[in-house]
C-alpha cells in the first residue's frame, strides 16, 4: 500500500517520542541537571532524549581533553617558580607559531638564565593541537581544561601573559590526575637513579 | 611500485623516447616528454588499462629552472598507481590538457594552472579555480610570498629566544601586503568575469513545443546557501525547472593548505590535516603518517596498526552517518534523521576524546604510530559502542528506507555511469555506488587492512538512493571490521623509535594514500632533506568527485540538484583547501 513506508518509518520517530516520556518517569528528576544524568546521556545505554542543556549542564571532559596551554609552576615556600626553562621546545613545534618566549639574561655575566623573562601565547592563532604539551621535556607546559574563555575585546584580552598562563601545580594534579602521577612517577625513579649512582 | 616495471617495460621497449625510468635516489616512476603526455596517457589507457587518472599536480623545483608535473594513474581492477613524470620550463610552462582523454582531470588542471601557473594547452575552460580573478602570481611557485610573509620555513627566528610579541597586523598594516597583478585596479575593478564564466555554459536556444522561443536562465546557487554544505557555489543554466548545464565554483574557503604545508614542519603539518576533512580528521592523519612513513621508511608496531584501523573505521561510520543524515536534510527530512545520526556519532566523538583530547581536530597520528595507548576503559567503551551502533543502523534503516518519499526523489535520480565514474576520476561511494568495486583497502591494501574479513560494498545504479544505501552498507562492513579488529588487537608498544619533535626526512617523493570515508585521500610528498616538506599535495576526494556533479545534474530538476550534490557529499574544508 502506498504511505506504509512512511507511517513505518514515522512509528521510529513516535518510538523516539514516547521512549523520552518513558525515560522521563523512570529516572526521575535525576535525568536532568545531575551528575547521575549527565553519566546517563554519556552512555550507550540511553534512549530518549539525548540534548545536553549547556550552560546549565556541562558534559565532563575526560582527562586527555585539551584546550589552551598553561604554564606549570611550583609553589616553594610562598614563591612561584615556574618549571619553564625557557629551552624554546614549544615554541619551535608549534604548528601556527604561536607562543613567543624571552629567554633571561644575567644582567651581570650576560648569560641566559633558565628561566623566562617573557612567555606569550597568542590565542587568536592557537590551534589547540597539544604538541608543545606533548614534546616539552620539563612537563613545564600543559594543555588547559578551561573551555570557557569568551571575552569582548580580542586586541586586549587574547593575547596570554606568564601572570596568565602560570597555574600551580596543585591544579595540573586535579585536571590530570593519571598523567600528573605517571610524570611523578618516572620523576622519583629517576631521582632515585641518579642517588644510586652518585652513592655508588 | 613493483609491478610497474613489467607493465610499462614493454612501453620502454617499444618507444624508446616516451618512458625513461627517473632513476634519481628515493624517486620512482617513469619521466616522459611534455609534447608526448597526451599520447602517453592515451596508450596507457587504451592499451595497458590505467583507465583511472587518480592524481594530477606539480612540483616546482626553484631555483632550478623546473617544474615537475606528476601523474598518478590507476587501474579500476586494482594495484598500485604508476606514476608519470613531464619536466617543463619555469619560464614557458606549458603541456598539453588531458582532458579529453581523462575528463577527471578538469578540475585537476585548473587547479594546477591557479597554483603552479602552468598552462594546459587544450583545455576546455581554463580559468583560475580556487583564487579569484585579482589574484597575483601563482602561489605555489617556490618564490611567491604571501603577505605578513616571514620566513620561508617555520620554526621562525623571532619567536625565540627574543621572542617579543607583536601582532602580525601591526607589523604589515592592511594595504603594505596587498599585490595585484599588472594593470588590475581594485578600486575601478568591477566583477564582470562571471560573465565568462556564464558564456562558457552551453546556450541551447530551442523552440518550445507550441513554437515560442524559450530562453534559458541562469540560477546561481550559492555560495551563501544552506543547502550546498557549506561556502560553495553552483552555477546552472535552466531550462524551465531542468538544468541544462552546471559548473561547481568554489575556492571560498580556500587558504592555500598546501602552501602552509610546505612553510612548516613533517610534524607541524599533522593538526594542519584534521582541518581538511573536519568530519574525519583521523583519515586524514593516517594518510599523511602513511606519506610521511614512507619517505622514512619505517613501520608503526602491531598495536598502533590496530589503533589506527580501529579510528579509521571509526571515522568511516562518523562521516556516514553525516552524509546520510544531511542527504536526508537535502531531501526535506528536515533535521530528525540528522538528529538520530548525530545521536549516535556522539559516542564515538565522546570515545575520539578520550583517546586524543579532541572531539573533531583529533590529531592523534604520529610518524611511526599513535600518540597515546587505549586503555582498558576505553576499550570497554568501544565494545559498548559496537554493541549499539548495529541496532541503531537497523532503526535507521527501517525509518528511511522504506520511506515512499525518499524513493521517489532519490531512485533514478542523479545517476552517473561507471564508464563516466571511472574517467571522471571519481572514488570512494560515489564510485563504487556506480557498480565498480573498487576500494583501496582491497584494491591497493595499506597498512593491515589484508588481515581483515570484509565485504567491500557495491551498488549497480549509481543513482542518489544507492549512494545512500552504499553507505550504510559500508558502516555495517566497518562494524566488522572493528570487531575484528577489537578482538585480535596485541598488547605492545604504540610508537615505533624515540618522540622527535624534529623529524628529518630522507629526500624524495612519496604518495601514501587511503581509503577515506569519500574517497581516495592521498598526499603527495617531495622532501630535500629538510626538515620541511618540500612538496606538499593534498589528493582531496571530494574535490575531484566535483567534476561528476554537472554530468548527474543535466537533465534533472534544479530541486534534484540539491540532493545530487548532498549525495556527493563535499566538504568544503577539504574541496578548497
Amino acid at each position: 500500500m502506498y504511505g506504509l513506508g512512511i507511517l513505518k518509518g514515522l512509528s521510529v520517530t513516535l518510538k523516539h517520542f514516547i521512549l523520552t516520556f518513558v525515560d522521563d518517569a523512570k529516572r526521575g528528576k535525576g535525568r536532568y541537571r545531575s551528575p547521575q544524568g549527565i553519566a546517563y546521556k554519556q552512555s550507550t545505554e540511553l534512549s530518549g532524549l539525548f540534548t545536553v542543556e549547556y550552560p546549565e549542564e556541562k558534559l565532563p571532559v575526560p582527562e586527555e581533553f585539551r584546550y589552551i596551554p598553561f604554564l606549570v609552576y611550583e609553589e616553594e615556600d610562598g614563591e612561584k617558580k615556574l618549571r619553564c626553562t625557557s629551552c624554546g621546545i614549544c615554541s619551535k613545534v608549534c604548528p601556527p607559531q604561536c607562543i613567543y618566549i624571552v629567554r633571561t639574561v644575567d644582567p651581570e655575566t650576560g648569560k641566559p638564565v633558565p628561566t623566562p623573562a617573557e612567555f606569550c601565547i597568542d590565542v587568536d592563532i592557537c590551534m589547540n593541537c597539544g604538541l608543545c604539551a606533548e614534546y616539552c621535556p620539563f612537563d613545564a607546559i600543559k594543555m588547559d581544561h578551561d573551555y570557557e574563555i569568551a571575552s569582548f575585546d580580542r586586541m586586549k584580552h587574547h593575547v596570554f601573559d606568564i601572570s596568565r598562563l602560570a597555574k600551580p601545580v596543585s591544579y595540573y594534579a586535579s585536571i590530570r590526575p593519571k598523567n600528573y602521577k605517571t610524570e611523578e612517577d618516572a620523576r622519583a625513579a629517576k631521582a632515585a637513579a641518579k642517588q644510586g649512582t652518585a652513592s655508588a | 611500485m613493483s609491478d610497474q616495471s613489467a607493465v610499462v617495460g614493454t612501453v620502454t621497449e617499444v618507444f624508446p623516447d616516451w618512458f625513461s625510468p627517473d632513476s634519481r635516489p628515493g624517486y620512482a616512476g617513469y619521466i616522459v616528454p611534455s609534447e608526448r603526455m597526451r599520447e602517453a596517457a592515451g596508450y596507457l589507457k587504451n592499451r595497458k588499462h590505467f583507465d583511472m587518472l587518480t592524481s594530477v599536480t606539480s612540483a616546482d623545483y626553484f631555483p632550478e629552472d623546473r617544474i615537475e608535473m606528476v601523474y598518478h594513474f590507476r587501474r579500476s581492477t586494482g594495484g598500485e598507481p604508476l606514476r608519470i613524470k613531464c619536466f617543463l620550463s619555469r619560464v614557458e610552462s606549458q603541456i598539453d590538457s588531458l582532458v579529453d582523454v581523462f575528463p577527471g582531470a578538469e578540475l585537476q588542471e585548473r587547479e594546477v594552472w591557479d597554483l603552479m601557473g602552468v598552462r594546459f594547452t587544450g583545455h576546455p575552460d581554463l580559468r583560475r579555480i580556487l583564487t579569484w580573478e585579482g589574484f597575483a602570481g601563482h602561489p605555489l611557485r617556490k618564490d611567491w610570498k604571501e603577505p605578513f610573509f616571514e620566513d620561508e620555513i617555520k620554526p621562525y627566528k623571532s619567536r625565540w629566544p627574543e621572542g617579543k610579541f607583536i601582532r602580525a597586523e601591526e607589523k604589515n598594516p592592511l594595504g603594505d601586503n596587498l599585490c595585484f597583478p599588472p594593470g588590475f585596479d581594485p578600486e575601478s575593478w568591477v566583477p564582470d568575469k562571471d560573465e565568462i564564466l556564464y558564456k562558457s555554459m552551453t546556450r541551447v536556444a530551442k523552440a518550445g513545443e507550441d513554437g515560442m522561443d524559450s530562453d534559458t536562465i541562469i540560477v546561481n546557487l550559492g555560495p551563501q546557501h544552506p543547502s550546498t554544505h557549506g561556502v560553495f557555489r553552483m552555477v546552472a543554466r535552466l531550462d524551465g525547472e531542468t538544468v541544462v548545464d552546471l559548473k561547481p565554483v568554489m575556492g571560498y574557503l580556500h587558504r592555500n593548505h598546501e602552501k602552509i604545508g610546505e612553510r612548516n614542519t613533517f610534524l607541524g603539518n599533522m593538526p594542519f590535516t584534521d582541518r581538511l576533512d573536519y568530519i574525519c580528521s583521523m583519515s586524514n592523519n593516517f594518510a599523511y603518517a602513511l606519506a610521511v612513513e614512507k619517505l622514512l621508511n619505517i613501520a608503526p608496531p602491531e598495536r598502533a596498526e590496530y589503533i589506527r584501523v580501529i579510528m579509521a573505521e571509526l571515522t568511516r561510520i562518523v562521516n556516514h552517518l553525516v552524509a546520510n543524515g544531511f542527504l536526508m536534510n537535502d531531501l526535506g527530512a528536515f533535521f530528525t534523521p540528522v538528529l538520530y545520526s548525530l545521536e549516535e556519532r556522539e559516542f564515538i566523538l565522546d570515545f575520539f576524546e578520550a583517546a586524543s583530547g579532541s572531539r573533531m581536530m583529533c590529531n592523534y597520528y604520529r610518524f611511526g604510530g599513535v600518540v597515546r595507548d587505549l586503555d582498558e576503559n576505553m576499550m570497554s567503551m568501544l565494545k559498548a559502542i559496537l554493541e549499539r551502533l548495529p541496532r541503531k543502523m537497523d532503526e535507521l534503516e527501517k525509518y528511511l528506507i522504506g520511506s515512499e518519499i525518499v524513493r521517489i526523489r532519490s531512485e533514478g535520480v542523479g545517476i552517473l555511469t561507471p564508464e563516466a565514474a571511472i574517467a571522471n576520476s571519481a572514488t570512494g561511494p560515489l564510485l563504487r555506488a556506480s557498480g565498480v568495486p573498487y576500494d583501496l583497502r582491497r584494491a591497493d591494501p595499506y597498512s593491515i587492512y589484508d588481515r581483515f574479513d570484509f565485504d567491500v560494498c557495491v551498488r549497480y545504479h549509481g543513482d542518489i538512493y544507492d549512494r545512500f544505501m552504499l553507505r550504510i552498507d559500508e558502516i555495517r562492513q566497518s562494524i566488522r571490521i572493528l570487531k575484528q579488529a577489537v578482538r585480535d588487537m596485541p598488547s605492545g608498544p604504540v610508537l615505533t623509535g624515540k618522540p622527535q619533535y624534529q623529524v628529518r626526512v630522507p629526500a624524495g617523493e612519496a604518495y601514501g594514500r587511503v581509503e577515506g570515508p569519500k574517497g581516495e585521500l592521498g598526499f603527495y610528498l617531495v622532501s630535500n632533506g629538510k626538515t620541511n616538506p618540500a612538496r606538499y599535495h593534498v589528493r582531496a576526494p571530494t574535490f575531484i568527485n566535483l567534476t561528476s556533479l554537472a554530468g548527474m545534474s543535466r537533465g534533472n530538476k534544479v530541486a534534484d540538484v540539491v540532493t545530487i550534490l548532498g549525495s556527493i557529499d563535499i566538504v568544503l574544508g577539504e574541496v578548497d583547501r
